[in-house]
């Protein structure tokens, strides 16, 4: 095994773990320098590189290169770089060094070759980013954190679970295109659905990450949830079901995204809607759904990032991202709102921004493979981001009324880390070809056809003639300080009522059962003290004669045994 | 320069005007394509003239319509899991 064969992952991680023990002032420069040593370490890795090791028996396959993991290797190790960039000024705290581990793991299990080891990892991933969300400090953060963390696990213990169960139907860990075939196969993608935020699985993602730091979130945006899809695209490409629930995906979220107030919320809600069109992508099958998955998560990770980074900014400088606080900031923070722009046009794909060329390869297939209504379901989602991702977020935040806020302009390294993610966003939309020939399989798709620019352009302007007109006739709901119930609310509320209910009844079980124990304990405590206590009846000195009497007495029962 | 003072170019409601109906404009220079570019359906129903701009209009106006209903549903306090 030489150097670059060691898993990238495993330099990210021990970057993170060193990093509290190195100097203060070393601390950045390592948290910056690991990504690149990976980036390096991934660029020198063998073409199909297989590097296993022997372990209980069974053989772990730690690196498993071919260009599906390559992708997702590639686009992690660059957001790693992004987040240690961005987070430059967080010096002190768990925050950074376990944004770290928890890239390096995030790495190390997308080159995972075995079920075995990518469970390890998996489970790393969500330990460590629990990290992440606790590091804010707030109470707030530590409830979320803790919700995250048990739903996270749950996870686990289920891609565990149906590791077991395949080995048992396969005799084999491998990892590779699993199917809904068989119960091990069911629970993994389950397992694999927490961390898509499939619907009903999905509210971790919505409550923990708006409650990290400014900087927490952006590194929380880019792991966990492209690491599921990651796992869906290996294990369960063209499985039919998929092409339903994403589609539920990229719908249902952005009717909340319209209402939500928290503008880092907003943000989380389209998360949701952007891992919906890849998971349709991964169940169509198709060489372009699949390509599409992968191209769109990797443009997903540096425009939602972006956003991601210029709410951090924002939140940073004011101390709030709420819609109703903000407004105006475009004459505070210009160019943070810029990038902002930039990120939002990707998301909404205009043409020259990533997500024109890699959001169109999922709905081409989608429409291609004769699933009309999912596709007018897409292209209704489609405008629904550019709606509350693309026109919601700057507008509010930046423009809509003037808040009066009045503040310095992001710190240089964030305006660094936000302009190299902005130049990807546009690099990618408008070289394509370089992303494309990354990507597990053939290419054979133009984005730029006339017809294709002219068309999203209609559905976007019109999208954006509709919010102009309903904020000028008033018809725009407007922000309000609130809470949104979600699917979370059956945990947080009806669970919470439960567990304190049923706590209520037990303690009153107890209190019962226990005066019934301590009178019942008494009786006995009496009776002992009298057969054993000092005066008791087995305590007395007895007179040799009653002795040799008693033992008489036992020997002839012996005899009569015997002869019986 | 006390920028608590500067007017910016959008400060000006007439601005702000101007670039709702420039957006106007476009939008309807972006429809009228339609029959100088020959747009390849990607279903069979979105080559119909104007198909993409009326679609995206009242898609995002009835999900504004919707949200505006869901939050009469569920919509609380801000503090709403905050009492314990």
């Amino acid at each position: 095994m030489t150097i670059a064969e060691l898993p990238a992952g495993l330099t990210l991680i021990a970057a993170g773990l060193a990093a509290p023990l190195v100097p203060r002032a070393w601390r950045g420069a390592l948290l910056l320098a690991a990504p690149l040593a990976a980036f390096a370490q991934l660029l020198a890795l063998p073409a199909a590189a297989h590097v296993a090791v022997e372990a209980f028996g069974v053989t772990l396959q730690l690196v498993r290169a071919d260009k599906l993991s390559l992708a997702f290797g590639y686009i992690f190790v660059i957001a790693a770089f992004l987040n240690a960039l961005y987070g430059w000024h967080v010096r002190d705290g768990a925050e950074q060094p376990a944004a770290m581990v928890y890239a390096g793991a995030a790495v190390a299990a997308v080159f995972a070759g075995d079920l075995l080891t990518l469970f390890v990892f998996w489970e790393l991933t969500a330990v460590a980013s629990a990290v992440v969300v606790w590091a804010q400090g707030s109470k707030r953060a530590y409830g979320a954190g803790l919700r995250y963390l048990v739903i996270q696990l749950a996870s686990g213990m289920l891609l565990a679970a149906g590791a077991v169960l395949r080995y048992a139907e396969t005799g084999s860990l491998a990892f590779d295109l699993v199917g809904l075939g068989t119960p091990g196969g069911a629970l993994l993608l389950l397992a694999f659905g927490i961390k898509c935020a499939f619907p009903l699985l999905h509210n971790w993602l919505q409550d923990a990450y708006p409650e990290a730091s400014a900087t927490g979130t952006v590194v929380l945006s880019a792991f966990t949830t492209k690491l599921g899809i990651y796992a869906l695209a290996r294990g369960f490409a063209g499985t039919e079901m998929l092409i339903w629930i994403g589609t539920l995906m990229t719908a249902f979220p952005i009717f909340y995204a319209v209402i939500e107030n928290d503008l880092r919320r907003v943000l989380a809600y389209s998360v949701n809607n952007q891992l919906g069109f890849m998971v349709v992508g991964i169940g169509l099958g198709t060489d372009l759904g699949v390509n599409g998955a992968v191209a769109h998560a990797f443009a997903d990770i540096l425009f939602k990032a972006l956003l991601f980074m210029s709410m951090g900014a924002v939140l940073l400088r004011t101390g709030t991202v709420k819609g109703t606080d903000l407004g105006g900031l475009y004459k505070s923070m210009p160019w943070t709102a810029g990038f902002c722009i930039v990120g939002a046009a990707s998301i909404s794909a205009f043409p020259l921004f990533s997500g024109f060329v890699t959001k169109s390869m999922i709905m081409f297939s989608a429409a291609q493979q004769g699933y009309a209504w999912e596709w007018l379901v897409l292209l209704f989602a489609s405008a629904g981001v550019f709606h509350h991702a693309g026109i919601k977020i700057p507008f509010f935040a930046f423009f809509a009324h003037d808040a009066g806020i009045r503040c310095r302009e992001a710190p240089g390294h964030m305006l660094a880390a936000m302009a190299l993610a902005a130049l990807l966003c546009i690099g990618i939309g408008t070289f394509p070809a370089a992303l494309y020939a990354l990507l597990p399989r053939a290419v054979d798709y133009t984005p730029y056809t006339a017809s294709h620019v002219l068309s999203q352009l209609q559905l976007l302007v019109f999208s954006a003639l509709a919010f102009s007109v309903l904020m000028r006739t008033g018809i725009y709901p407007p922000e309000k300080r609130s809470v949104n119930l979600d699917f979370d609310w059956t945990y947080r509320r009806v669970g919470a009522r439960l567990a304190a209910g049923t706590a209520a009844a037990l303690a009153m079980f107890n209190a019962a059962a226990g005066a019934g124990l301590r009178a019942g304990a008494r009786r006995v405590g009496g009776w002992l003290q009298a057969v054993h206590g000092a005066d008791g009846v087995l305590a007395r000195t007895w007179s040799t004669g009653g002795m040799a009497l008693w033992v008489a007495l036992m020997l002839a029962g012996y005899l009569l045994v015997m002869y019986l | 320069m006390n920028a608590d003072n500067k007017r910016y170019w959008l400060d000006d409601p007439r601005n702000v005007t101007t670039v709702y109906r420039g957006l106007w404009a476009f939008g309807i220079a972006l429809l009228l394509l339609d029959f100088v570019v020959h747009r390849h359906a990607e279903a069979d129903f979105d080559g119909v003239f104007g198909f993409y701009g009326v679609y995206g209009f009242v898609a995002c106006v009835a999900l504004v319509l919707a949200a505006k209903l869901l939050r009469r549903g569920v919509m609380r306090p801000e503090d709403y899991y905050d009492d314990r």
